[in-house]
């Protein structure tokens, strides 16, 4: 069976200067370089990883948003057409986006149910404004808006509600794919379950596939079938996200997961990584990682590692992942 | 709670007032609560809650819409009441505050050196050489290598992470007996947040110095203080040591909080959220703020506001049904 998305060694670059202008010399930032994923139709996948990893440059390049410098994004079998072409803005309809600040992504002022009708006006889906207007209605309380929120604006409304303002509106074209980039992260702790737990009884009800990116690995856990961890523009690991969460094969995972603060570890000792994450412009050779890896040899400083399948099904990319988890077991 | 003999800081019935120009709206409706020497509280809550307001009205850094109302008393004297030039003395020297957003904090058209130094100055009166030398002994402290050169760096140079340690480097240039951190790990990655928190840690380990984390996640208070209170709609819920917290939350608000949050590891459980959303300050429910929201709710909680009662010698509760 085809995937519903299927992304190959999908890379983006970016000519930028180093220093200022005119001064500084030209170089190369690999915001996403060699990122392979499938998504199959009802399913979740998570993409974790800090700042400056690339995950959002990797939404964006799902969906044709920015172009790619290589690699290739197919729907269904068929490449991605080049952004604005009609065929390009034909297949949108069935990829939708949600970014993470609701207010910063509506209009503030047109009416609630105006915004969540216009995608229809947008993809000249025919029929009467009364129809619209019925469509935009039973989507509001599909994501539990009431009727009278319609003539309301989005600032009158709440953090959680503009969200779910967002949702409906990408909703209404019925897409297949929804790309939702930290969409709880500017809500509080009590309204993110409410939201976490509609998208999943959305994704129950209509079949819909997630590309989940959230810097919160609890969440990603919550919602996700597959979790893939990002570095530097590279997958490191990915996986089942139970398996990978409780037990990290790679180094930056194992970190990552141990700086993650949480009551039941609260007397356990934790890894804490030494430095920060290098400017992409100057990523590391080999392993773009082994700085800040206790177990780095000098392979690693060399040798780029490839993601490739260990004994229990989930990939790394990582030269001594074997010794690494036989160690910690 | 036991009133103790050794609170650093005591507030008491801390009351906030602010004026829109229409109408009166109270923020913060009388807060109890005591920091003793050498303590790391915690406090949590969500936005809105009132839990910096709280801070920021004991030092005085509210501004001229905030009526405050109260006592905060730190060795004796009530902080509320005292004139500029006292407050002044207290800011930074006894209680230091540190903030989210470590860049907007810091000047953006002075070197770091530069805004260190100030702090050495204004506090401890050193000048000079001696204030240079001590600026990079604090830099040394917080973890910066090479400080020397760093000192000549404005604050776009450095990272957020690396920012956040200049600015606990002024915090402690006073050597304050209390830090105040108002959410120091929010903006920052997830790896880069467990070394600031290291670092805070060690920090409180050499010099004794109390802390007050306020956060809105649960798990990096659990992890970083003894003791917590949860804030809803401008009052103290809750105030336990945490593991009571986690164990045997008593009030509703937070084991909502505590459902809600989903787990790094174990059986994945569907989430449980606290329906509704909280109240508007200038809006708020008759009697206890939590009740519209709470599925304990009986006609006696919308009649009075519930006092905090102690169900141990640490532990105090604000609800009738816990």
């Amino acid at each position: 069976m085809t995937a519903l998305l299927e992304v190959s060694d999908l890379s983006r670059a970016y000519e930028v200067r180093r220093g200022s202008w005119p001064f500084g010399k030209m170089a190369t930032l690999h915001a996403v370089d060699g990122v392979s994923f499938e998504l199959q139709a009802g399913r979740t996948l998570g993409l974790v990883g800090e700042s400056g990893c690339g995950k959002t440059t990797t939404a964006k390049l799902v969906l044709g948003l920015v172009p790619v410098t290589g690699g290739e994004v197919r729907i269904d079998g068929e490449s991605l057409p080049a952004a604005g072409t009609q065929p390009w803005r034909a297949l949108r309809r069935r990829m939708q986006m949600v970014y993470q600040d609701p207010l910063g992504a509506l209009d503030r002022r047109l009416s609630v149910g105006r915004q969540v009708m216009e995608p229809l006006a947008i993809h000249g889906l025919g029929g009467r404004l009364a129809e619209h207007r019925e469509k935009a209605m039973a989507m509001m309380d599909a994501v539990g808006l009431a009727a009278h929120h319609f003539d309301r604006f989005p600032h009158e409304l709440s953090g959680g509600q503009r969200q779910r303002i967002v949702l409906a509106r990408a909703l209404i074209l019925d897409p297949q794919l929804l790309v939702c980039d930290e969409p709880i992260s500017a809500l509080d702790v009590s309204i993110q379950a409410q939201v976490v737990n509609l998208l999943l009884a959305l994704q129950q009800r209509l079949g819909l596939a997630y590309l989940f990116i959230s810097h919160d690995l609890r969440m990603i856990r919550q919602v996700s079938h597959e979790v893939a961890v990002m570095y530097l523009g590279r997958i490191v690991e990915q996986g089942d996200p139970d398996r990978l969460f409780a037990a990290p094969a790679h180094p930056y995972t194992q970190a990552l997961v141990s700086a993650i603060p949480t009551h039941a570890r609260q007397k356990r000792r934790r890894t804490v990584l030494p430095g920060e994450p290098p400017n992409p412009v100057d990523r590391p050779a080999g392993c773009a990682f082994h700085p800040r890896c206790r177990h780095a040899v000098a392979r690693c400083r060399v040798e780029t590692p490839q993601l490739r399948v260990l004994a229990d099904g989930r990939r790394a990319a990582c030269h001594l992942v074997e010794q690494i988890v036989a160690s910690a077991a | 709670m036991a009133q103790g003999t050794d609170a650093l800081v005591s507030l008491r019935g801390l009351t906030v007032d602010f004026d829109t120009g229409k109408r009166i709206v109270r923020a913060l409706h009388g807060i109890d609560l005591e920091v003793r020497r050498g303590e790391a509280l915690g406090l949590v809550g969500e936005s809105g809650c009132g839990k910096s307001i709280t801070w920021l009205a004991a030092l005085g850094l509210l501004g001229g819409r905030a009526r405050i109302g109260g006592e905060v008393r730190l060795g004796g004297r009530n902080l509320v009441s005292a004139p500029v030039t006292d407050l002044e003395k207290v800011r930074g020297r006894r209680i230091a505050m540190i903030f989210q957003d470590p860049s907007s904090s810091l000047n953006p058209v002075h070197r770091i050196g530069r805004q260190l130094g100030e702090a050495l100055r204004l506090h401890r009166g050193l000048q000079g050489r001696a204030a240079d030398a001590e600026a990079r002994r604090l830099l040394d402290r917080v973890g910066i290598a090479d400080a020397g050169r760093r000192l000549g760096d404005f604050p776009h140079e450095l990272s957020g992470g690396m920012n956040q340690r200049v600015m606990i480097a002024m915090a402690l240039a006073g050597q304050p007996d209390l830090l105040v951190a108002d959410e120091p790990t929010t903006a920052l990655d997830a790896t880069i947040q467990a070394q600031i928190l290291e670092l805070l840690a060690e920090i409180r380990r050499d010099t004794g110095m109390a802390l007050v984390l306020i956060s809105h996640d649960l798990g990096v208070v659990s992890e970083n203080t003894e003791r917590v209170c949860v804030m809803y709609a401008g009052r103290i819920v809750e105030d336990a040591p945490i593991d009571t917290v986690f164990d045997s939350p008593a009030h509703p608000y937070t084991r909502g909080l505590l459902a809600a949050l989903p787990e790094l590891e174990g059986p994945r459980r569907a989430l449980v959220p606290i329906a509704g959303v909280v109240p508007e300050p200038s809006n708020l429910p008759p009697g206890c703020s939590f009740a519209p929201r709470c599925d304990r709710r009986i006609p006696a909680c919308e009649a009075a506001t519930p006092p905090a009662i102690p169900l141990a010698v640490d532990h105090r509760v604000a609800c009738i049904r816990p």
